[in-house]
């Protein structure tokens, strides 16, 4: 397989804005008080998503990724995103 | 006039407003597919309760790319009227035809139950033959239709009255207690700036005939058809 053929790929983190309740957030924040760990003052949950793609878009990675995240995604009301290329 | 009535793989409430719109209004009405590129000349587009694209990824997200979505926008961009109800009314938010998201239930339970609500705003085709302040008993059964939005968004839907519907209490009271599911300000629905598209979580089509247990949700589907024999106006 030729080099340009190889997948490059990318792992985006998708987290609830500050600010926006996240209800299942503190639902696990509660259950581990109540399961004895002390000191657990904030539990945010968010979602990862893996992506292989090839890099012939005409788009540099970054750009690709990045449109993906707004474009799909996100919902930037109520969430924020970052990514890493994995090179 | 006709409505047209939206089928997304997983729409589950589709039938229920074809029926509510022929049978109980007796007014015109076709299943549009989402894959078509026409609305079929209706009047009013209505976006059915259901788990388009089984809720994937966010509630309504992905039905947003659906081929009709370009031709909704088109025709709501245009004045024409539509209704987005419960995953309808996600799809919209996600769409960007109304303002703000939904989040999970504060006590992330799917809840199907009647609730009432509380008419906010009157003068839209939708809400036009209630009167301010009127308490409708409709159910709603949604994860996810805790409504969220920016301050300053909400600063926004109360300078422009675009909160059409409050959770409230038998009385019409808004409290805490009535807020079933978290949502800010106990909204329930909202239009957009024209008051032309409505988004609502409560399902009027579960409640237009009395052997349902309320025939209130008929006002709105009457409010529609009331729009348009009035020459569209309010």
């Amino acid at each position: 397989m030729g080099k340009e053929n190889r997948l490059a790929r990318a792992v985006v983190y998708v987290k609830l804005k500050d600010g926006v309740l996240d209800p299942q957030g503190s639902t696990i924040q509660r259950a581990l008080e109540n399961m004895g760990y002390q000191g657990i003052k904030d539990v945010r949950s968010g979602k990862v998503f893996e992506i292989a793609f090839q890099q012939n878009h005409g788009k540099k990675p970054e750009e690709l990724i990045d449109e993906i995240c707004r474009k799909l995604l996100t919902n930037p009301v109520i969430e924020k995103y970052n990514f890493e290329i994995l090179k | 006039m006709k409505f047209g009535v939206i089928i997304f793989p997983g729409s589950n409430c589709d039938y229920d407003a074809y029926m509510v719109a022929k049978n109980v209004i007796k007014q015109d009405v076709e299943f549009l597919w989402h894959q078509d590129t026409s609305l079929s000349n209706c009047d009013c587009v209505i976006l059915p309760g259901g788990f388009s694209y089984g809720d994937y990824l966010r509630t309504g997200a992905i039905a947003k790319f659906s081929s009709i979505m370009k031709k909704v926008m088109d025709f709501a961009q245009d004045g024409g009227l539509v209704v987005g109800i419960c995953n309808g009314l996600q799809i919209l938010l996600e769409a960007g035809l109304l303002p703000g998201a939904m989040l999970r239930n504060t006590s992330l339970r799917f809840i199907c139950k009647f609730v009432h609500i509380e008419v906010e705003n009157e003068n839209t085709p939708f809400t036009n033959l209630c009167h301010k302040g009127q308490v409708l008993k409709i159910p709603i059964a949604h994860t996810d239709g805790n409504y969220f939005i920016s301050e300053e968004g909400l600063n926004r839907l109360k300078q422009n009255q675009q909160i059409v519907f409050r959770y409230c209490d038998q009385f019409g009271g808004i409290t805490q207690e009535a807020n079933p599911n978290g949502s800010l300000y106990n909204i329930a629905g909202i239009c957009n700036e024209k008051r032309n598209v409505l988004g609502m979580m409560p399902h009027p089509e579960r409640a237009s005939e009395s052997i349902l247990g309320s025939e209130d949700g008929k006002h709105i589907f009457q409010s529609i058809v009331n729009f348009f024999e009035k020459g569209k106006q309010i």
